[in-house]
């Protein structure tokens, strides 16, 4: 079974475009809007590997990473988060809070597939 | 039974003094018995003993001193004294006994510890050969203290010719 | 709130062309600046990229020939220049244009003549042959990496970055698993595990950096070129190789050493002297014995508060011995993984190409008998490169691969730890083995001896086959060492050699000192352990059993009969027997015996101490340890009970 990927962005443009991009690789894709969204919806389906966009409003990435990883039942779950290049800071904190690793963007969809497969391993 | 002229340990130096040796008293059944001040490691209340099927009945067991596993050796059967029942006063003297190159710790069980003191060599007498109730091969020197003979016994003779006080083979059980 | 995707693109693509532009400018004025070049790349890989994605076709081709020149400067391939820096920088503006208007008129020509330049520029760099001289002549990479103890938990699939090392070529992996912690206090989730991996590759370092990208800055990660695999040229990053022999043991070690020293960690591991474990252990011992009266006290006496702290003491004391215990034992891999280098060097230096397989690195054994091993498995090491594994040639013509082949395994069987050394060469020589052994005296000249006595013959001191002498050992000169090591572990040395396919030499190593899994049983009032790895079953004893004649010691066990020793008997408790005997059937490989005792008590970590001198001649026993309450436990040699019951067997069979 292919793996699956829930990608919380506020952005429905950067969500479609993250969807055609894995879907296409064979993903299966489910999204949320914000960080509070991505937990309740983490809650009720087990992901593979969450995407996730920083600046979101309700509850950004940053805080949702933290309240994810306090949460047993993800652990080990790989999370990813979309960046920009120039803040290095935001990335330390991100990490930090328990991200697995990071896409910068603007982002290609081979980079985004490449990301996908490399902490999925698959 | 041939006495050393100088010291009479054979392990290692044991004279404070020349002519002296400084030795650890306890009695047996009445008979007072020595052991070289410097091999005693440590004077104890009675432990439990764990019996070792098989072993020599003069070491017929073995007990748990500060964590290591140490045989304990009983004199009163080698001297063919009877076996007796532990007293308020009965005490385990751990002495590091040395062998060749090697040394290990024993504990012996006495009926009770006197005292450390020092013996003149020139105390020592020779054991007399005849009428005597214990094998002289199993003592070392005998020494006259106060009006009364001391006994220092040969450790390394006892515990080596310590017969087996059970079959170490199987035969046993056919 | 909806944004066309493309807009911020456009926005993106111009703050990503600015910093391309800052990066190449400050590059012209720093050429060797690798984290320029780095930012340019990624600068122009991220343009190129999402270009893609939102259509601009035009942008990400041309973008591609830039990003591609400066990925070869990036991976060492090319040199930063002046001039590429330009050829770049004019390329920008092009790229703006290729974002604002593409397909405007005279864009492609304009494409051309820019890419024109670029390639002049690539090329007035040297290319790739000067990029290369600089690279270090590698084979692959030799990798060492560690990754945080959370990493697992933040996401992080070890296995996924070694399926990726893989994906760039030949990858040999081995884990490194001397920082497992004893299993109760294995948090699952945490990562114990470091690795070593031979990979075997022309991707450069940034490819295995790659790897490692979301890691790299909380890990533990080393990597040097893997050295040349051809034999016959030295080894470029080979630590100093041994001296000349000439003195044998002192030698011999220094290359464990230095191998050892790669391995460790200081700011993990703490070297301590063995004696002071010992005197450790003695304490917890002494405090368990403490321990346990004051229990008793606190049990005497109306005093809550006093029980309170005396359990909660037993609890602590319990676990501080416990955690005593397993401080001692090591899994014999961390020897093992001393000799990967050794095997790499001696074929270096013997000029046969070798390869070492280890197998059972788990198995655990105590630590002193570890550094004790490590000269005599060094020289059985030595000595299978050097005289068991024959010149390439020689095994192309007898039909076997090149490479020889020296296997390590450890293994526990029974009461004894059996670590043996295996090579694939030509066997030992029994004519050469029984002449050499005829001319040193050992034996009389056509003295009929069987097979394994012939070869146990290169045990003895001052045998020598060597018929000539190498720098790395004369063979023989070391084996009677070896075996003195071994004989002082208590411990023996099994020789197997078949001509043409190999040798294998075991060494059984008991585990005095070790701790094992052990039975509780009760015989009469004394209690005992059986090592719970040679149980096989336990039962009750049929009551008819236990009331047959003496001479009929023997009970069915799914069709075959098993010779029973009544324990009670055999230790001479002088106690009856309870009514319902249990029997505990143990055995040592294909012979089994039924064990008789009184009660089962349970399982018991044991701690093996060895008898002490005075009781050297006893055999019934290997050991004794001490038991949660202080006292004395002694537990049986299986090995010497099921040799007694195939003894008592063999006599009934006799007698008819």
């Amino acid at each position: 079974m292919s793996a699956s990927i829930l990608v919380v962005d506020d952005s429905a443009s950067v969500r479609a475009a993250v969807r055609i991009a894995l879907t296409g690789a064979g993903y299966r894709i489910a999204e949320a809007t914000d960080g509070a969204d991505g937990i309740a919806r983490a809650g009720g389906e087990h992901f593979d590997l969450v995407i996730t966009d920083l600046n979101m409003p309700v509850m950004d990435g940053l805080a949702m990473i933290e309240a994810m990883r306090a949460i047993p039942a993800h652990a080990g779950m790989p999370i990813v988060f979309l960046t920009t290049e120039s803040d290095d800071g935001m990335k330390a904190r991100a990490r930090a809070a328990g991200a697995t690793g990071w896409l910068t963007k603007p982002f290609d969809p081979d980079q985004l597939v490449k990301v996908a497969r490399k902490v999925l391993g698959r | 039974m041939n006495v050393p002229d100088q010291s009479p340990a054979g392990s290692g130096p044991a004279t404070p003094g020349s002519g002296t040796i400084e030795v650890l008293t306890f009695g047996l059944q009445g008979e007072t018995f020595a052991l070289e001040a410097t091999a005693v490691q440590e004077i104890l209340d009675l432990l439990p003993e764990t019996p070792v099927p098989g072993a020599g009945r003069f070491v017929g067991s073995v007990i748990n001193f500060r964590g290591r596993v140490i045989p304990l050796a009983d004199l009163r059967l080698a001297f063919g004294m009877d076996p007796a029942e532990p007293t308020a006063d009965s005490r385990i003297v751990v002495i590091e006994f040395a062998s060749g190159s090697e040394s290990t710790l024993v504990g012996l069980r006495t009926d009770r510890v006197h005292e450390v003191t020092i013996l003149p060599l020139e105390s020592r007498e020779p054991p007399p050969g005849v009428g005597m109730r214990w094998r002289p091969d199993y003592i070392r020197a005998l020494f006259r203290h106060d009006g009364e003979f001391i006994i220092l016994p040969d450790l390394d003779a006892i515990f080596t010719a310590s017969p087996p006080r059970v079959g170490t083979t199987l035969r046993a059980v056919n | 709130m909806t944004v066309d995707p493309v807009d911020t693109f456009r926005t993106e693509a111009a703050d990503l062309l600015e910093q391309v532009e800052q990066g190449l400018l400050d590059l012209m004025q720093r050429l060797d600046d690798d984290e320029l070049v780095n930012a340019v790349f990624r600068g122009l890989h991220t343009l190129k990229g999402s270009g893609a994605m939102f259509g601009f076709d035009a942008l990400a081709a041309f973008t591609h020939h830039c990003e591609t020149a400066f990925d070869r400067v990036r991976r060492g391939e090319a040199p930063a220049t002046v001039a590429l820096a330009r050829a770049v920088l004019d390329a920008c503006d092009h790229m703006r244009a290729l974002v604002d208007s593409p397909g405007a008129p005279g864009q492609q020509a304009r494409g051309r003549a820019l890419l024109d330049a670029l390639g002049q520029a690539v090329a007035g760099a040297g290319g790739g042959a000067a990029g290369d001289a600089g690279a270090p002549a590698a084979t692959g990479w030799h990798l060492r990496f560690s990754l945080p103890a959370d990493a697992m938990a933040k996401g992080t699939n070890p296995l996924a970055l070694l399926k990726e090392l893989r994906a760039l070529g030949d990858a040999r992996v081995r884990a490194d698993i001397a920082m497992i912690p004893p299993l109760e206090a294995l948090d699952p989730l945490a990562l114990h595990l470091a690795w070593e991996v031979d990979l075997t590759t022309t991707a450069p370092r940034a490819a295995v950096d790659d790897v490692f990208i979301f890691v790299m800055d909380t890990m533990e990660l080393h990597v040097e070129p893997l050295p040349e695999q051809d034999p016959a040229r030295p080894a470029q990053a080979a630590p100093p190789a041994p001296g000349p022999a000439t003195t044998g043991d002192a030698d011999i070690a220094a290359p464990a050493d230095a191998s050892a020293q790669r391995w460790s960690r200081p700011d993990e591991n703490v070297r301590v002297p063995a004696a002071r474990l010992d005197e450790l252990m003695d304490r917890v011992g002494e405090l368990v014995i403490a321990q346990s009266r004051l229990g008793q006290l606190a049990n005497a006496r109306d005093d809550l508060p006093l029980r309170a702290v005396s359990e909660e003491m037993e609890r602590l004391s319990g676990e501080l011995r416990d955690t005593m215990m397993v401080l001692r034992m090591v899994p014999v891999g961390s020897l093992f993984a001393r000799f990967r280098r050794l095997v790499h060097d001696l074929a270096l230096d013997t000029g046969k190409p070798v390869e070492l397989v280890t197998d059972g690195e788990n198995t655990e054994v105590d630590k002193t008998v570890i550094e004790r091993l490590a000269d005599p498995l060094v020289h059985l090491v030595r000595n299978a490169a050097d005289h068991g594994i024959e010149a390439p040639e020689s095994r192309t013509a007898a039909g076997k691969p090149a490479t020889g082949r020296i296997r390590l395994s450890a293994r526990q069987e029974g009461g004894e730890v059996i670590i043996a050394i295996t090579d694939d060469g030509a066997g030992i020589d029994r004519a050469r083995v029984r002449a050499r052994a005829e001319e040193a005296g050992l034996i009389a000249p056509g003295q009929a001896l069987a097979d394994a006595e012939l070869l146990q013959l290169v045990l003895e001191p001052g045998f020598s086959t060597a018929a000539r002498v190498t720098s790395l050992s004369g063979r023989g000169v070391g084996m009677d060492v070896v075996k003195r090591t071994i004989d002082s572990l208590r411990g023996g040395i099994d020789i197997t050699s078949t001509p043409g396919e190999g040798t294998r030499i075991a060494l059984r190593i008991p585990l005095t000192v070790a701790i094992i899994g052990g039975l509780l049983v009760r015989v009469g009032q004394g209690r005992y352990v059986i090592p719970l790895a040679t149980v096989e079953e336990c039962l009750e004893l049929p009551h008819e059993r236990d009331n047959r004649s003496r001479g009929r010691a023997f009970v069915s066990l799914r069709d075959r009969l098993v010779p029973f020793l009544r324990l009670r008997e055999l230790f001479a408790t002088g106690t009856s027997p309870d009514p319902h005997q249990k029997m505990v059937v143990v055995s040592t490989g294909t012979e089994r015996v039924g064990l008789v005792v009184d009660q089962i008590i349970g399982n018991h970590q044991t701690v093996i101490k060895s008898l002490s001198r005075l009781h050297a001649g006893i055999t019934t026993f290997s050991g004794a340890t001490i038991l949660g309450d202080g006292s004395v436990a002694l537990i049986l040699d299986v090995a010497h009970l099921v040799a007694s019951g195939q003894q008592q067997e063999a006599q009934l069979r006799a007698a008819g």
